[in-house]
């Protein structure tokens, strides 16, 4: 057998309400527990706020709030993943932050036609695994309305 | 050679070279006989020249060359400076200056200047520049130049002029001195060997004559010796022992140059065109007393030197990020030891916030720039301004030396290009109208700026025409900025300020200069966003004085810290007049707007938490409230907040790239326990 050379795409994977994201490793800079969050008057509701993460302010949006998800509770569970994009940083607040996955590029699919929920938009393709299905964020989207 | 680690080197001398031409050249305009000033332009255009050939930036060095030439001849009284030469040798300096910014941003320095070296090489040859050039007979005169110079060689004489530099130095108790220069009969690197020579001796003194000419030594064009006449206070020995430093060095002799010599011949020049010279002699003076102040001003400037190093200015700002760091923890150890309450831990923590407050002066003076950096510019760009106007403009520069931190110096130079070109295209008139209104043809444009208190002030003023207000509130009216009803209530200041709105040209005609109604504008936010002000003070038909404050730094800043409900804020101290617990019964109403009687003024209150939309958890209607009465020019307003904290020197952070724009915020903080707190900008309050 020879050993085919298949093309990977790193992602951390995360969860929001039911279903499961995945966003690429290179524009992921950590995964931090939740910590005192400073309100930013007069910004969209899905901005949360901000909070200084090692002497540096950085923004947090909510990605529940961005989708259209009900918000819960907060709960021990819940994580920020510091995202960077073109000279940007921002958090995200997701319900867990809990793996990092190899997914071969050839698994990797468009964006489905009918997926019938708010986040439809922010949505760059979906992979199959087994038995998962991961959504992959379009980040420019998500950070710019 | 890895000429990398030379290069920004090299970049910043050759922008001090290039800077130190344009102002001598504007100086030179000015007075058109002072050949001192022609021998300072020359020194540095050779300077660059020699660096560049080093470099490898063949088209640099090969237009200073040319330039150079020109500037030997008006030296040697071969050319008479007047307008047009200038113009070229401006348009030289300015293709250099584009070159040398081309090198820094990576490029390889080259650029096609044909047409300027062809005005350079007819000035040379003492043609009009309009003319084709006639090259066989410069040609002959050149190779006259050249036997003439071989003939010479090894024996230097002096011309009148350098008869007299010697006398003046040596009577002012510098040595003068013939070194005669012997290299190795190996030495490959004949011009490298040179220049290590002409080093030392430009750094003990001035070098007055050479033989062979510097250029001839530079291409290698003499056998193994060389003189030169050195001006000095440093003695002959140990000028020896510093040349013989330089390896490949056979022999060194220095004379004395005798005094009898150049004595016993200026004084019969002198004393034969004595009579001839009487009406001269002022001007003549005049010339001395200007070397001998320059010869003083280099004397000064390598006293400072010494005292000086470069730090690049990266490790500066990494030194300003870790003193940052520590500003916060001071004021999380402030407010740890408030909390033990332990009398030792008290007192070192007292001790080091003191300390550190010295530390923050040295670290904050130690960034600030001096406001030249941004005014040197503007005598260039004035003197094209007044040409292409076809006015005549005279820029006076006070206080260039005023120092401001980095952070602000960036941010400064457009803003005030912006107000320079308002006005010398708006304010100043064109000659014929000047001298119609009895005004001197020549209009004054003064740029000053001066430190007061924890504020740099920057002022352009002008000699103009004024604002005219009336067609300003008719302008205004008609864009549709003020109504005609609070038109009337407008003070006189306040109209003059329209014109800083958006939207507001008042040029009949649109320049390309200024007047497309965007500049004033921009520059109105650019210094507000820095946390300054501007202001404009204006009489009809005499001038106007466009005034900006601006604050000493921005990196670290003074505020008063506010609570609202459980969210703190920071108020900048700078906007800050005083603090006061009013009534309820103090509040008035006056058309919706909840105002206070504050010493006689009615002031407006602006709820922080109806503004912020702070979520409040009970209603608790108290009877007291903390008032922050704050300033934005001369209107005042009153925030209203729960409880104050406290004063605190916090380190300015901006929001990042993602939240930009954010309604009366201007940035945040991290406070010392680690939360961050939202800073407040008073400004946008208040409109």
């Amino acid at each position: 057998m020879t050993a085919v050379e298949q093309e990977y795409l790193k992602v951390i994977v995360f969860q929001l309400a039911d279903k499961e994201y995945a966003i690429p490793v290179s524009n992921v800079q950590g995964i931090e527990k939740l910590m005192h969050i400073t309100r930013v008057p007069k910004t969209p509701a899905f901005v949360k706020g901000v909070i200084n993460l090692r002497g540096v302010v950085t923004p947090l949006i909510d990605l529940r709030e961005r989708f259209g998800i009900p918000v819960s509770n907060n709960e021990e569970t819940t994580r920020i993943i510091i995202i960077t994009l073109e000279e940007m940083e921002v958090g995200f607040i997701v319900d867990s932050a809990n793996d990092v996955l190899d997914i071969p590029v050839n698994a990797i699919e468009a964006q489905p036609e009918v997926v019938g929920s708010n986040e439809e938009d922010f949505i760059s393709g979906v992979a199959k695994l087994e038995n998962r299905l991961l959504i992959l964020l379009h980040l420019d989207k998500v950070l710019n309305p | 050679m890895e000429l990398n680690q030379y290069l920004e080197m090299f970049i910043e001398e050759s922008k001090e070279h290039l800077q130190s031409c344009s102002d001598n050249l504007l100086e030179l305009e000015k007075n058109p006989n002072d050949l001192a000033i022609v021998n300072e332009i020359f020194r540095s255009a050779h300077t660059l020249k020699g660096m560049s050939a080093t470099m490898g930036y063949e088209d640099l060095a090969d237009l200073t060359h040319k330039m150079e030439n020109v500037l030997d001849a008006i030296r040697n009284e071969k050319i008479h400076v007047d307008a047009e030469i200038l113009d070229v040798v401006f348009e030289s300096v300015d293709h250099l200056e584009e070159m040398v910014m081309n090198i820094a941003d990576g490029g390889d320095g080259k650029k096609d200047v044909s047409q300027t070296v062809a005005k350079l090489k007819r000035i040379e040859s003492g043609e009009s520049i309009q003319q084709e050039s006639a090259p066989s007979e410069t040609a002959a005169s050149e190779a006259a130049a050249t036997t003439t110079a071989l003939d010479n060689a090894l024996q230097l004489e002096y011309d009148d002029f350098e008869k007299t530099v010697l006398l003046q130095s040596t009577e002012q108790g510098f040595n003068a001195f013939e070194i005669s220069v012997t290299l190795n009969d190996g030495c490959l690197l004949k011009a490298a060997r040179v220049y290590m020579v002409f080093d030392i001796l430009e750094k003990n003194g001035d070098v007055v004559k050479s033989s062979p000419t510097v250029d001839k030594l530079e291409e290698e064009q003499f056998d193994q010796d060389f003189k030169v006449a050195l001006i000095s206070q440093t003695d002959a020995e140990e000028l020896r022992s510093k040349i013989m430093k330089v390896s490949e060095v056979d022999n060194v002799a220095i004379t004395q140059i005798s005094k009898d010599l150049f004595v016993q011949s200026a004084l019969g020049e002198s004393e034969a065109s004595v009579e001839s010279a009487v009406d001269e002699g002022p001007i003549a003076a005049q010339v001395e007393v200007k070397k001998e102040e320059t010869n003083q001003k280099t004397a000064s400037a390598k006293h400072a030197a010494s005292k000086t190093i470069r730090v690049s200015i990266e490790r500066l700002d990494i030194l300003m990020n870790l003193f940052e760091e520590l500003v916060i923890d001071r004021g999380r150890l402030q407010s740890i030891a408030t909390e033990v309450n332990h009398s030792e831990l008290n007192e070192t923590v007292e001790r080091m916030s003191r300390t550190m407050g010295d530390l923050q002066n040295i670290v904050l003076t130690m960034r600030m720039i001096p406001i030249e950096t941004v005014f040197n510019r503007f005598p260039k760009m004035v003197r094209t301004l007044s040409r292409d106007l076809k006015k005549k403009i005279n820029l006076e520069i006070i206080g260039a030396e005023t120092e401001l931190d980095r952070t602000v110096i960036d941010e400064i130079g457009d803003p005030l290009v912006h107000l320079i070109r308002n006005s010398v295209d708006h304010g100043i008139e064109s000659p014929e109208v000047r001298r119609a209104n009895g005004k001197p043809e020549e209009g004054n444009v003064t740029l000053r700026a001066y430190h007061s208190g924890n504020y740099v002030f920057i002022e352009i003023e002008d000699d103009g025409a004024g604002i005219n207000r009336e067609r300003v509130l008719k302008k205004a009216i008609s864009k549709g900025i003020v109504t005609k009803e609070s038109a009337l209530s407008l003070s006189d200041k306040q109209i003059n300020e329209l014109i800083l709105a958006s939207g507001f040209s008042t040029a009949e005609v649109i320049s390309d200069i200024s007047g497309r109604g965007v500049g004033l504008d921009v520059v109105k936010t650019t210094i507000e966003s820095l946390g300054g002000n501007i202001s404009i003070e204006s009489t009809e038909g005499v001038g106007s004085i466009f005034s900006i404050q601006l604050p000493l730094t921005l990196s670290i800043i003074s505020v008063m810290l506010v609570e609202i409900e459980l969210e703190i804020y920071a108020i900048p101290l700078s906007s800050i007049i005083e603090t006061s617990i009013i009534k309820n019964s103090d509040i008035l109403n006056a058309h919706n707007q909840k105002v206070i009687d504050f010493r006689g003024k009615v002031v407006p209150l602006i709820f922080l938490d109806e503004i912020f939309n702070v979520p409040r958890s009970e209603n608790d209607a108290d009877e007291y409230h903390s008032v922050v009465i704050v300033r934005k020019g001369d209107k005042l307003a009153g925030l209203v907040v729960d409880t104050f904290i406290g004063q605190q020197e916090i380190v300015l952070k901006s929001l990042g790239n993602y939240l930009t724009n954010i309604f009366a915020i201007s940035g945040a903080t991290i406070l010392g326990n680690g939360k961050v707190a939202l800073i407040v900008d008073c400004n946008a309050l208040m409109k």
